[in-house]
């Protein structure tokens, strides 16, 4: 099936994609989110980047005009916490500390998910390595140009990061039990099954990593004399946790109680690093205090709960607390699904704590850039950022909004109407395939079939029973 | 029928050490009222006599013996019923020990949900938080969960249950209220879903193989239920009682409604075949697709529950809103439709799941009514809920706007005329919290 998708969208895009040409959104409301709002506003996009807002600006003669009255302006929506577009699997869940693989290796461009979340208004995703190893997999953020390679999806500059992940799941492979559904034998137990020994995980790899960092000094400081010294031998675990020691890199930590975020918070200042972020963080709003000391991030679930028994004190008012008490708080999907709505999960924080309605666009925009360090190109309306926008055709906070238009860098990633056009003529394909596929099926020869399954793929006989 | 009784029972008994012996007589003035099936009424008062809307108009005064409620010119609304959750029998879905879902066995009529529903369960309280008074509480967790065994029909009666009560007789408004089933299905697993489940990925032969079977099953424990019920009725000397024949009983007299999932076209289709042919009555429950059954539903008069909006495409190719639109596609189709979510943490989200189908053409107020009137009558209780009617119980929320909307705050809840507190496990943390130095 999967082979089916480029051809879905490509007829969508190819209708819909044009060059980064100069875009002026005219009258509609502009939710800028740091900049407050703009009524009958326009904005002015070129060469990518946004080059004006106000009540009256003027475009050039061959600027595209889109006309947006009554309609809603907001900044592209970006999710601090995604598997979309990970070809295979999630986990390197092997080992306790899995550092040594990177997700950007693996970033499939053809996931249809990725369409999927551009027409909910999503922009940029912070695409994670799974939570089965304390120390986990390089993680990397994307800019979701749906039609283009891996390597073009990449955003530039973004700090690439690395996950952690505390409590439950990392201790699982400890006590591999067979779950309700599974079949055969339990999986082998590995190191570490109790929270106390995911610590010594992360203090062990770190303790090696500054041990390594030192060797490598000693090395360039000997060249420096102007020796000549056998180098150290190169260490694809460690590599990557130097750059966390030096900065270079961000740590995303997956976690879920007090506990173990105070832990996490406590080695990382003993190792002399920074946790960036705290991923779905539900206990969070206990050790707020000590999480905005640290100068951490959060990026929690708007509403999850209870799905086991570290998540069984979360509580919706999780985003309001930690935003009351100083951290930069941000709203993540963790699913294919849920990245398609961020905007309405966000208003969901108007209910559960009061925060205003710019808090809550905040959650799924401009904090998630300041916490993946690019809200200096993203994340709002401003002039100099990337043309990164979502118009809707209600307020992004009302549920009864969609989204019509998605831009990144001024480009054209997403068009509802679009969309709807093109559909009738895909169908048309579609059926044209299921067709050929049911006459060889009635014809039941032999190469019928082969003819039959080379033109439309095998799954869609499953897919119709 | 045994709802009246137990009925009078919940009103006797619940509730009276909280609130004071004449706690469900009320007087709630200065409000919009949304009666759903009568044009609203601005500036309006509700009279609530012992749990009964006793009066709707504008011109109510303060009566002796019902306490007065000032609206503050808030909005009025019937409780919000959910009409499928597992709420009450599952506390944390990974914890297996609190979970009391999916029975071993392939027909399970004779389990009732409601005797298993936790009072005491943290997801009452929070599932109320949005408005929501009734829920359906199913003995299955779903024909799209991992965790029914293989190849579950018959899961058990599924109960319509109150947000209140001491005691799950209490809070039990009309149990045994639908027969929850899982209409047999070629099972195909995913092969990279198949390894994590540790299963063995099977080929579409042997696929098929079982479910003909699973349905030649089904077909034959509906005959054994027929031969049963006249066996019964002729009660011969040799007749013994059989437990779980004998639940079937009010299935295929036609009173029992079987809650039949169905996720795909062809699903429906066989569903609605096998009803026919079984002359029994069915509700569709959590359907992903309409295909060519909308015409279908319609003429045979079978109403479905949604599962949730907010969902993936069934197939990579569908359009990318074919979830969202679903609902406006039955609607359209003149198929009865009302919203459930098939789960416990997210059952008070199920407001937002009728929202998120008015954006993508389902009219706001039908919307609103798959969220009262009509989850009443597809149960089987319009005489008593749903709507804000004199006669009717007074299951009724106070809102500051549109409970479909997130902003909105939920400010007081009546069920049977009685308030019952918005506090949850949630707002206890926050207020906990919140006070930290």
């Amino acid at each position: 099936m999967r082979r089916l998708i480029p051809i879905a969208c490509a007829i969508a895009m190819l209708a819909g994609l044009s060059g980064a040409e100069t875009i002026l959104i005219r009258n509609a409301t502009v939710l800028t989110v740091t900049k407050g709002t703009v009524q009958n506003g326009s904005v002015l996009v070129e060469n990518g980047k946004i080059a004006a807002i106000g009540k009256n600006v003027s475009a050039p003669a061959d600027a595209t005009i889109v006309d947006a009255t009554g309609k809603y302006l907001m900044p592209g929506i970006i999710d601090c916490h995604s598997h979309t577009a990970i070809e295979g699997g999630v986990n390197e869940g092997t080992v306790s500390d899995s550092s040594m693989v990177n997700i950007k290796d693996v970033i499939d461009p053809e996931d249809i998910n990725i369409y999927r979340g551009l027409a909910g208004g999503l922009t940029v995703s912070n695409v994670l390595h799974g939570s089965a190893n304390a120390v986990g997999g390089q993680t990397i953020v994307i800019k979701l140009r749906w039609g283009k390679t891996a390597r073009e999806m990449l955003f530039e500059g973004a700090t690439p990061g690395i996950k952690f992940a505390l409590g439950e799941n990392p201790k699982r492979q400890g006590y591999p039990s067979q779950n309700f559904f599974s079949q055969g034998p339990a999986p082998e137990r590995r190191f570490p099954g109790t929270r106390m020994g995911v610590e010594e995980v992360i203090r062990e790899s770190f303790t090696d990593a500054k041990n390594y960092q030192a060797e490598w000094k000693q090395y360039h400081d000997a060249v420096a004399r102007g020796e000549h010294p056998i180098p150290p031998r190169k260490d694809l675990r460690l590599e990557p946790l130097v750059e966390v020691l030096e900065g270079k890199r961000y740590v995303h930590a997956h976690c879920y109680r007090s506990d173990e975020i105070l832990m996490l918070l406590r080695v990382a200042d003993e190792m002399g690093f920074k946790i960036r972020t705290l991923q779905h963080v539900l206990e969070g709003y206990k050790v707020a205090r000590e999480i905005a000391e640290h100068g951490t991030g959060a990026s929690t679930f708007s509403d999850w709960w209870a799905y086991k028994i570290e998540a069984y004190d979360a509580t919706p008012y999780n985003a309001a607390i930690m935003t009351r008490k100083g951290v930069v708080v941000s709203l993540n999907s963790d699913s294919d699904e849920l990245q398609r709505h961020l905007n309405l999960e966000a208003a969901k924080v108007m209910r559960y704590g009061g925060l205003s309605e710019t808090e809550a666009l905040a959650m799924v925009t401009i904090n998630p850039a300041k916490q993946l360090g690019i809200d200096n190109q993203v994340g709002s309306i401003e002039v100099g950022k990337s043309g990164d926008m979502v118009l809707f055709d209600k307020h992004p906070l009302d549920y009864y909004s969609k989204v019509q238009k998605v831009w990144i860098d001024g480009h054209d990633y997403f068009d509802r109407d679009k969309d709807l056009e093109t559909r009738p003529e895909f169908q048309k394909k579609k059926k044209a395939l299921e067709d050929k596929l049911k006459v060889a099926e009635d014809t039941g020869t032999r190469q019928g079939k082969r003819n039959a399954s080379n033109a439309a793929s095998t799954p869609m006989i499953e897919e119709n029973q | 029928m045994e709802f009246p009784k137990l009925f009078l029972v919940a009103l006797a008994l619940s509730g009276s050490a909280l609130f004071g012996a004449a706690d469900n007589s009320v007087v709630i003035r200065n409000v919009t009222i949304h009666p759903i099936t009568a044009p609203d009424i601005s500036n309006g008062s509700v009279l609530v006599i012992d749990g009964k809307i006793a009066e709707i108009g504008t011109r109510i005064g303060a009566r002796s013996g019902a306490r007065t409620v000032d609206g503050h010119g808030l909005q009025l609304y019937p409780g919000l019923i959910n009409a499928a959750t597992n709420v009450g029998l599952e506390e944390i879905s990974s914890l297996r020990d609190s979970v009391d879902l999916d029975e071993i066995g392939m027909f399970n009529p004779e389990l009732r949900a409601e005797i298993a529903w936790n009072p005491s369960s943290q997801h009452i309280e929070v599932t109320r938080a949005s408005g929501i008074t009734t829920v359906i509480s199913l003995p299955g967790s779903g024909a799209r969960s991992f965790r029914g065994g293989p190849g579950t029909v018959i899961s058990g009666q599924g109960a319509l249950m109150h947000l209140e009560g001491w005691t799950w007789e209490q809070a039990a408004v009309k149990p045994s209220a639908v027969m929850d089933m899982i209409f047999p299905q070629v099972e195909t697993v995913p092969r990279r879903f198949a390894a994590f489940l540790a299963q063995p990925a099977l080929s579409y032969q042997e696929l098929q193989r079982q479910y003909r079977e699973r349905l030649r099953q089904t077909g034959e424990f509906f005959e054994d239920a027929r031969r049963y019920e006249k066996a019964k009725a002729a009660s011969g000397p040799d007749f013994r009682r059989d437990v779980r024949l004998e639940a079937m009983t009010p299935v295929i007299q036609g009173k029992t409604p079987l809650l039949v999932q169905a996720e795909r076209e062809q699903m429906i289709k066989e569903a609605v075949a096998f009803a026919d042919k079984e002359k029994v009555k069915i509700i569709i429950a959590d359907p992903r697709e309409i295909g060519s059954t909308g015409a279908l539903l319609k003429q045979h008069n079978i109403p479905v529950v949604l599962g949730k909006t907010f969902d993936l495409p069934m197939r990579d190719d569908d359009p990318y809103d074919a979830p969202y639109t679903l609902p406006g596609d039955f609607y359209k189709a003149g198929v009865k439709i009302c919203f459930g979510t098939f789960d416990v943490e997210f059952a008070r989200n199920v407001p937002f799941e009728a929202a998120q189908a008015v954006a993508f053409g389902l009219p706001r107020e039908e919307a609103l009514k798959g969220l009262t009137i009509n989850s009443a009558e597809i149960l089987g209780v319009s005489d008593q809920l749903g709507s804000i009617e004199k006669g009717k119980v007074a299951d009724l929320i106070l809102t500051d706007g549109d409970p479909m909307q997130a902003k909105t705050n939920i400010k007081q809840m009546f069920i049977a005329g009685r308030e019952v507190s918005l506090e949850s496990r949630h707002t206890r943390e926050y207020e906990k919290w919140m006070k930290r130095p």
